[in-house]
C-alpha cells in the first residue's frame, strides 16, 4: 500500500451472519480526488463506508485511511475524515451557531477559532439571517450544505458523504457540487455516493458495486468508453441488471 | 476538560429547550406528591355493612347502633333475610353480613352468651380482614359494656382484665402520608434518572446523530459523562423540588439530617443513571425504552416495599428486593425522615447503592459500542 493513497483498500470483506454485504473489494483513492461511489440499493455502499469511518467492523480484509491502518488506529482516523451519513445528523433543536460551536468544540477547536469558522461559514452559505434559529426551521436543501459544512469544520483530510443530495432540488445540488469542488481544490479528498449519474459525471473516478462487489471503476470517461454507452446513466443500468440480490 | 464542557452546554441547552422534559421534571412531582398520598391511604374506611337482625331487642338494635357509630362502616340495609343480604355481597354492594340471631337477647340475659354470625366477602382480602377485625372489636365493646351494665361496681372484678397502653414511636399519629410520601418520591427521582436518560440516548440513535458522534475522536467516557452529569443533576433536582413539596403540604420535615439524604441520593443517582444508560444500550427505538422502562418500574415499586412491607413478603421475593436499587433508598428515606438516622445507620445502603452504580454502570460501558 502506497503512502501517497487516501484510501487504500484491499479485500475489505463485512459477513452479517450467512449475508455477505461487502464482498472482498479492492481500490485505492488518490489524494485529492473526487471519487464517486455508486451502487444500486442494498449493493453495499453504505456499509462499505461505514467501514471506512470506523463506525463497523470489518469481518476481513486491510485498509489504511488516511494514512492509518484501520483497525488499529480507528481512533486516528477519526480525528482526519469527515462524515456526513445519510440521516440528516444536525441536532435539530440548535442553532446553527450552537451546532457549529459543538461539531468544532468536540474536533477540538479553540473558542476563536470557533468563531472565525462559524463567521466564514455562516457567509458562504448566506446563512447569516439564520444563524440564531433552530436548524429545524431550514429547508432541507440548506440542511445539507451546512450539514456538509459542519462535516468539514476541522479541515479534514477526507470526506465522506453518504447520499449528501438525496431528495435536494436541483439548483441546490448545483450549488452543492460548488461545495465540494472547492473542498477538493484545497486538497481534501472527497469520497462521495450518489443515485444522481449527472452527479457521477461531476467525479474524477467512479466505482460501480453490484451484489456487494465493485463491478467497474474508472474515469467517467473511460466507463461510458468500456460499456459503449452514451451516458453514465447506461453504464449503470447495465451493471445494475445484473445484480441477483434482491432489495 | 474541553470537550466534556463542549457535551454539558449542548445538553443543558436542549434539556432546557424540551418543554416536555421540563414539564416531566417540575409537573410530575407536583402531580404525584399531591394526588397519589390521597389515594395510597393503608385505612379501611366505609366498610358497607348489611344487619340482618332476627331478634330486634333492644341489645340488638344497640349494638347495630354502636357499629354504625363507629364511622368505619356503612350501614347498607337492615333486614330479616340471610338471603337478601348475601345478595347486597353478591352484587359487590356489602362487604360483611352481621346477622344477629332470633334470640340474642334472650341467650345474653338468661345463658349469659350468645352467638353473632358474621360472613365477610373476601375479593378484597385486605378489606375483608380489617374491616372484620374492626367489627369484632366493636362487638368486644359491647359486650364489656353489657357486663359492666349488670355488675354495677363490683367489689372486685370477677374477669380480671388487661389494660394495655401503647405509644407509636417515630410517627406518633400514625400518619401514613408521612411513611408514603417520601416513597413516592423514590419512585419519582428514579424514573427521572433512569429513564430520562436512557430516551435521551436513544433519541439520538433514532435521530442518527450518534453516529455523527461515533465518527467523531470523543472517547467513550467523555461521551458517557456527558449524558449522566445533566441527568445527575436533574435528579437531585427532582428531590429538592419534591422535599419542599413535602415540606409545604404536609409538613414533612426530616427529623435526621438533610445531607444523609443528599449524599444517599448523589450516590443512588449514579447506579439509577447506569441504569438508563444500560437501557439504551440494548434498545434501538424510545418505543422500546419506553416498554423496558416501564416493566421495570412496576417490579421497583411492587419489590420495592413501596406499598406493601418486605419483611411479609415470601422469602423468594425478599431476595428480588436485595437487587432492586429502589428498596434501599425507600428504606434510607423513611429511616432518616422518620427516624432521624445518620450517615452511619445508613451505611449498609450507602454501600449497596455504591455496587449497584459500579456495577451498572461498567456494564452500560461495556455494552456501549462506537464501533459495531
Amino acid at each position: 500500500m502506497k503512502e501517497n493513497f487516501a484510501i487504500s483498500v484491499r479485500e475489505l470483506t463485512k459477513r452479517f451472519n450467512d449475508f455477505t454485504a461487502v464482498n472482498a473489494i479492492t481500490f485505492d483513492v488518490k489524494q485529492g480526488e473526487i471519487f464517486g461511489f455508486l451502487g444500486a440499493n442494498g449493493a453495499g455502499k453504505t456499509t462499505a463506508m461505514r467501514m471506512l469511518c470506523g463506525l463497523s467492523f470489518p469481518t476481513s480484509g486491510q485498509a489504511m485511511v488516511a494514512g492509518y491502518d484501520l483497525y488499529q488506529d480507528a481512533e486516528k482516523i477519526k480525528k482526519s475524515i469527515g462524515y456526513m451519513s445519510q440521516k440528516f445528523s444536525l441536532y435539530e433543536d440548535l442553532t446553527i451557531r450552537e451546532n457549529i460551536r459543538f461539531y468544532g468544540g468536540i474536533y477540538g477547536l479553540s473558542d476563536h477559532e470557533i468563531k472565525t469558522k462559524t463567521e466564514t461559514l455562516v457567509h458562504q452559505l448566506h446563512l447569516e439571517e439564520q444563524v440564531n434559529k433552530l436548524v429545524k426551521s431550514l429547508p432541507l436543501g440548506w440542511k445539507q450544505k451546512l450539514s456538509f459544512s459542519v462535516a468539514m469544520i476541522h479541515q479534514p483530510k477526507i470526506v465522506f458523504l453518504d447520499e449528501p443530495t438525496g431528495g435536494v432540488d436541483p439548483v441546490t445540488r448545483r450549488e452543492f457540487w460548488t461545495l465540494i469542488y472547492e473542498a477538493a481544490s484545497k486538497g481534501t479528498t472527497v469520497f462521495v455516493t450518489t443515485h444522481y449519474m449527472d452527479e457521477a459525471e461531476y467525479c474524477d473516478r467512479v466505482s460501480i458495486m453490484v451484489d456487494g462487489r465493485i463491478d467497474a471503476l474508472d474515469t467517467p470517461l473511460e466507463l461510458k468508453r468500456k460499456f459503449n454507452a452514451p451516458s453514465m446513466e447506461e453504464v449503470f443500468v447495465q451493471l445494475a441488471r445484473k445484480a441477483k440480490r434482491a432489495e | 476538560m474541553r470537550i466534556l464542557r463542549i457535551l454539558l452546554e449542548k445538553e443543558f441547552r436542549q434539556i432546557f429547550r424540551d418543554p416536555a422534559i421540563l414539564r416531566i421534571i417540575f409537573m410530575m412531582p407536583m402531580i404525584q406528591l399531591l394526588v397519589l398520598p390521597m389515594a395510597a391511604d393503608y385505612e379501611i374506611k366505609n366498610v358497607n355493612v348489611a344487619v340482618v337482625d332476627l331478634d330486634h331487642s333492644t341489645y340488638s338494635i344497640q349494638l347495630v347502633n354502636k357499629v354504625k357509630a363507629s364511622g368505619y362502616f356503612n350501614l347498607v340495609d337492615y333486614n330479616e333475610s340471610f338471603e337478601k343480604s348475601l345478595e347486597y355481597v353478591e352484587h359487590d354492594q356489602a362487604d360483611i353480613v352481621l346477622q344477629i340471631p332470633a334470640s340474642f337477647e334472650k341467650d345474653l340475659v338468661r345463658e349469659d352468651k350468645a352467638t353473632l354470625f358474621m360472613a365477610l366477602n373476601a375479593i378484597n382480602g385486605v378489606k375483608a380482614n380489617l374491616g372484620g377485625a374492626y367489627l369484632r372489636s366493636i362487638i368486644n365493646d359491647f359486650n364489656r359494656e353489657v357486663r359492666l351494665d349488670w355488675v354495677q361496681l363490683p367489689r372486685v372484678n370477677p374477669q380480671p382484665t388487661f389494660q394495655i397502653s401503647s405509644i407509636n414511636w417515630f410517627n406518633p399519629l400514625m400518619n401514613y402520608k408521612i411513611f408514603m410520601v417520601p416513597g413516592i418520591l423514590v419512585v419519582l427521582v428514579t424514573m427521572v434518572g433512569s429513564f430520562l436518560t436512557a430516551l435521551n440516548i436513544v433519541k439520538e440513535k433514532e435521530v442518527g446523530t450518534i453516529e455523527q458522534i461515533n465518527v467523531t475522536p470523543i472517547h467513550k467516557y467523555q461521551f458517557i459523562l456527558g449524558k449522566l452529569i445533566p441527568f445527575w443533576v436533574l435528579g437531585l433536582t427532582t428531590l429538592s423540588i419534591g422535599l419542599t413539596l413535602e415540606w409545604i403540604f404536609y409538613g414533612i420535615v426530616p427529623v435526621g439530617n438533610l445531607s444523609t439524604i443528599y449524599i444517599f441520593a448523589a450516590v443512588y443517582l449514579l447506579g439509577v443513571l447506569g441504569l438508563g444508560l444500560l437501557i439504551s444500550t440494548y434498545a434501538q427505538t424510545q418505543q422500546q425504552a419506553m416498554l423496558i422502562s416501564f416493566f421495570l418500574i412496576m417490579i421497583f415499586i411492587l419489590l420495592g416495599g413501596l406499598y406493601t412491607s418486605i419483611e411479609s413478603m415470601p422469602v423468594w421475593a425478599q431476595v428480588f428486593t436485595k437487587f432492586n436499587p429502589v428498596s434501599y433508598f425507600i428504606e434510607v428515606i423513611r429511616m432518616v425522615v422518620l427516624k432521624g438516622s445518620t450517615l452511619y445507620d445508613i451505611r449498609f445502603h450507602l454501600m449497596a447503592a455504591a455496587a449497584f452504580a459500579v456495577v451498572l454502570n461498567s456494564w452500560a460501558i461495556v455494552n456501549y459500542k462506537k464501533r459495531s
